[in-house]
């Protein structure tokens, strides 16, 4: 049966049912039967749908299919149902087939015997008769003569009774005689009437076309008829054999001979019910063992099914029973050869995962033991040490401060195995993002005060709730601004909320020294420094970003950078409303209003600037682009013009394919940067779908992917960017760049329509990243 | 005011160095480094406090502090290497009053034991209704219909912070810094665990708080009374 589309009612659901669809309805069973056998004509022609002419048609079709799709359904699904169906049809074929032959030649032979012995009686009965015409027509030649007052018609007559009445008389009921004579009335007394043994109606039971072969030929021809008799006897088959013969005065007549046939029609209908019969066993029984050699088939086959469904549901410990040594028993023992196989590298990743994480939990108890005790008796010695001599003094205060540091530092490096070990656990309820980040400003006040910033929060004005980990948003939004306000050279942090579709969103903007190109996507990697010389003095871990990047990830959320040399950067937080939603985009441009770039565009009046693109093509060239002034970590391609304009650039592959290459070997080499092409910013409904920001990160209408290509296609010497990327791949992959397996850029990529490679390309790295840290 | 502590440490460096630390505060400082003897040292100290490892040979501190909350509602500070959600929650659970994680700063722990100290001087007389109990601040009882309710001192000091104010509704971070005198936010499981053990103390059906009832996304506040 063809399948069904939409239209179709659920399985199961009132009105499907064929019998309740004939209940309510006034046409009743006849039209349901009359409905089906058209059904059955029509067949597949009307169940494809195929049908686009007039909504009455359409309607009619509906109503036709809606009956039958269970059963369709039923027959797709069943192997057991089809084999079975399929067996009876056949085998009632074959028995049909082998039905009409035998009782062919039954009836043949019947027949054959039968005739023969009808057409002896009948051929001696003809020359009787003739005999007897040409005795009489010798014996009245004269009487007739004789006699010219009319008694030769009388005689003519009584001849006539006689001979039908000799003739019969021989037969004992074993055939009746008739003659007709050729446009004979129906006078009894006349010569020309029609007489008959037995009761036969002639005129009735000698078929006409009969008369008209004998009248037109003088051998004897016979046919099949009924016998109808005139007094009141029912009817039977019978064959018929007549003749044309000269009666007396050379009057000619139609002599007939039947022979009933109803002993041989009596004997076929018992071969047929015999026959039928044993067709009826022989199918019903072809089906049946059919039925059960295809259950010993599929029963273990469905068993399998339900186990392997089973098994993936995560029951590993499901088996097939197995017996005997056929195929099945060989399917089965496949089937728990696998299934153990898979239980037990399930099992081994398991307890690899434990002992990971058992392990980081006695390594942390070891660890943190003694280096309480010694913390305690740093702290006692920092505190005296105004009795001590200068160099003493000193050595106290360093001891105290290193010890700050030695134990942030196995703080991130345990907090970042949990996270590899996959043992940290989303702690997500709704909470204002606001507090969090009033809490987080509260507390790097002192810090921006001792670097003379201020810190400034936009868009609080109205709640802005998301459900997420308040400890790990604030740790992960303390890292930031902590680092917007190191790396802002005493200027302004700009901390800016938003919220829109399902999404919420915070940026931190500083304007300190920024980025360099590539840097956007590297300051995520772990232990990375933007300047060893000069972060050694501010502190910090170099694992803040990383614990940030896999917070957000934890959330469902993105963490991207963007940055321009000499123009500051921004780090931006998108996390989803709810935590199971997945990302759209963030109601956050990645690239600032207030970009050197955007600024650019303003100042080139940018209305023109838009109107001369088709929208589409500019918001790719300006996202393109936009990834590039060094945005988002897992860019690097799209870097365009800035790479340019501040001419990292070096040795590059030829444009047009620069792009690709830098992208092929990003991901040769390092799971991380391959993101490479994957820049959130270019992703449609990044800026377009959640918030109306114009073309500041709108829509591009086509994937990152895209975005960055058609960038790098517009800007002049992207190549060097490309090349970067590739370089970086490298160092990401150095520094451990697992993390950037998980870059929210690939993420958004991964969601993006028509993102296919690119999302093919996450899954590569997916599994590279998790190669590497194995 | 100062105390006696009981430390339950079996590092001897860190049981001694806790020592020099506490002494130097002025704090009476007992120590034992055994699971098992926890209990009869507890009993023979009397401490006005407890410091107590949750790694321990013989019974572990999650033991040793059911134990002792079974019997007293003496202040429990955990001191754990562990700061994973499980163990600090089976921790609070147990019946710990606060927890410090390892390594934690001198005046860090200092500033925990005084705020968990803190709570013994003398309170002014004062009648609290919360739902259809009926609070005796100064007394240090809690009746339903004349039913004594018994609550750890912490619980109770929550118990009153939300009656005193029973139009407030209290985020975690404050009543973090009002009952467990943090300046700055820490971790407001504290304040889910022990919210979640006074209700299942003071609540006819703990599924559904009526006298500390949970103001989604916010925090918690003192139900009608």
């Amino acid at each position: 049966m063809p399948r069904d589309d939409g239209a179709a009612p659920a399985p199961g659901t009132p009105g499907s049912h064929p019998g309740r669809r004939v209940g309510p309805r006034a046409a009743g069973a006849q039209v349901a039967r009359l409905l089906r056998l058209a059904r059955l004509v029509e067949g597949g022609l009307l169940l494809q749908g195929g049908v686009q002419g007039s909504p009455v048609l359409r309607l009619f079709t509906r109503w036709v299919r809606r009956p039958l799709l269970p059963a369709a359904r039923l027959w797709r699904r069943n192997i057991q149902l089809r084999v079975v169906a399929t067996t009876l049809l056949m085998s009632l074929g074959v028995v049909l087939l082998l039905g009409f032959v035998v009782i062919g030649q039954v009836r043949n032979g019947l027949l054959d015997a039968k005739v023969k012995a009808s057409q002896s009686q009948a051929d001696g009965g003809f020359r009787a008769a003739k005999d007897k015409a040409d005795a009489a027509s010798t014996d009245t030649g004269q009487g007739a003569a004789t006699t010219p007052d009319g008694r030769p018609e009388q005689n003519a007559s009584a001849w006539m009774n006689d001979l039908v009445g000799q003739l019969s008389s021989g037969g004992q009921s074993a055939f009746d005689v008739a003659t007709l004579t050729p446009g004979g009335d129906g006078d009894a007394s006349s010569v020309r009437a029609p007489r008959a043994s037995g009761g036969v109606d002639p005129i009735q039971s000698v078929p006409d076309d009969l008369r008209g072969r004998i009248a037109r030929t003088a051998g004897a021809s016979q046919s099949y008829t009924r016998i109808i008799y005139s007094d009141g006897q029912d009817s039977q088959p019978g064959l018929v054999i007549g003749k044309q013969l000269n009666g007396l005065n050379g009057n000619s007549y139609e002599l007939y001979y039947f022979f009933p046939l109803s002993q041989e029609e009596k004997s076929l209908s018992l071969v047929k019910g015999t026959l039928a019969t044993a067709g009826l066993f022989v199918v019903v029984l072809l089906g049946a063992i059919a039925w059960l050699v295809v259950r010993q088939v599929v029963t273990p086959v469905r068993m399998a099914a339900g186990i392997a469904e089973r098994l993936s549901a995560g029951r590993l410990q499901e088996r097939m029973k197995v017996t005997g040594e056929d195929d099945i028993a060989r399917l089965g023992e496949a089937f728990n050869k696998m299934a153990q196989n898979l239980q037990l590298k399930i099992q081994q990743l398991e307890d690899l995962s434990r002992m990971q994480r058992r392990f980081v939990s006695d390594v942390s108890h070891e660890l943190r033991t003694p280096l309480t005790t010694v913390r305690m008796a740093a702290d006692v010695i920092h505190e005296a040490r105004e009795d001590f001599d200068p160099v003493t003094a000193r050595s106290a205060e360093l001891l105290a401060d290193q010890l700050d540091r030695f134990e942030s530092l196995l703080a991130d490096l345990l907090e970042i195995s949990r996270f590899d070990a996959g043992a940290a656990a989303l702690e997500a309820e709704p909470i204002d993002l606001r507090e969090v980040v009033r809490r987080v400003v509260g507390g790097a006040e002192p810090l921006a005060e001792r670097k003379g910033s201020r810190i400034r929060v936009v868009g609080d004005h109205q709640p802005v709730v998301a459900e997420a980990d308040a400890r790990r948003v604030e740790r992960v939004l303390r890292n930031l601004v902590v680092n917007a306000v190191e790396h802002g050279d005493g200027r302004d942090v700009v901390v800016r909320l938003a919220a829109a579709g399902g999404a919420v969103a915070v940026a931190v903007r500083d304007y300190g020294v920024g980025l360099k190109p590539g840097e956007a996507t590297r300051v995520f990697s772990r232990f990375w420094r933007a300047d060893p010389a000069r972060a050694r003095t501010t502190g910090g871990t170099g694992l803040g970003l990383s614990i940030a990047l896999e917070d957000a990830r934890l959330h469902g959320g993105w963490l991207q950078a963007w940055g321009e040399p000499g123009g500051g950067s921004q780090f931006r937080l998108t996390l989803p409303r709810t935590a199971d939603e997945p990302l759209r985009g963030s109601p956050i441009p990645l690239e600032p209003d207030d970009s050197r770039r955007n600024r650019h565009l303003r100042e080139a009046r940018l209305p023109r600037a838009r109107a001369a693109l088709p929208p589409g093509t500019g918001a790719a060239s300006r996202t393109g682009a936009g990834t590039g002034t060094g945005t988002t970590q897992p860019s690097g391609s799209g870097r365009g013009g800035h790479s340019t304009a501040s001419g990292p650039s070096g040795t590059a592959p030829p444009s047009g394919t620069a792009h690709g290459a830098a992208r092929g070997s990003a991901h040769g080499a390092a799971p991380g940067s391959g993101a490479a092409a994957a820049d959130p910013t270019a992703l449609p409904g990044n800026g377009s779908r959640v918030v109306p920001r114009g073309t500041s990160d709108a829509g591009t209408g086509t994937t990152g992917t895209t975005g960055s290509a058609d960038g790098d296609a517009r800007v002049p010497g992207p190549q060097g960017h490309s090349a970067e990327s590739a370089q970086h791949a490298h160092k990401a992959y150095d520094t451990g760049a697992q993390h950037d397996a998980h870059t929210p850029g690939e993420r958004q990529t991964a969601h993006g329509p028509g993102g296919v490679p690119a999302a093919d390309t996450v899954g590569n790295r997916l599994t590279e990243g998790r190669a590497a840290r194995g | 005011m100062k105390g006696r502590v009981l430390v339950v440490d079996d590092d001897t460096a860190l049981a001694e160095m806790l020592g020099i630390v506490l002494r130097g505060e002025g704090f009476e400082p007992s120590f034992v480094a055994d699971g098992d003897k926890a209990l009869a040292a507890f009993r023979e100290a009397k401490p006005d406090l407890v410091l107590l490892d949750l790694m321990l040979p013989g019974r572990d501190g999650i033991e040793v502090c059911r134990l002792i909350r079974a019997e007293s509602g003496v202040p429990i500070v955990m001191l754990t290497a562990k700061s994973d959600t499980v163990d600090v929650v089976v921790g609070l659970e147990s019946g710990a009053d606060d927890y410090i994680v390892k390594p934690f700063k001198p005046k860090e722990l200092v500033a925990r034991i005084r705020a968990r100290l803190r709570r013994s001087e003398e309170p002014a007389p004062e009648q609290l209704a919360i739902g259809d109990l009926v609070i005796d601040v100064a007394g240090h009882s809690v009746k339903r219909e004349g039913q004594a309710i018994a609550l750890t001192p912490l619980e109770f000091d929550l118990l009153v912070a939300l009656a005193r104010k029973p139009w407030q509704v209290f985020t975690r971070e404050v009543l973090l810094e009002q009952v467990w005198g943090y300046r700055h936010a820490a971790d407001t499981r504290l304040v889910n665990v022990h919210v979640q053990r006074l209700r299942s103390k003071v609540e006819k059906d703990p599924e559904r708080p009526e006298i500390v009832v949970t103001v989604r996304g916010v925090g918690y506040k003192a139900g009608p009374s």
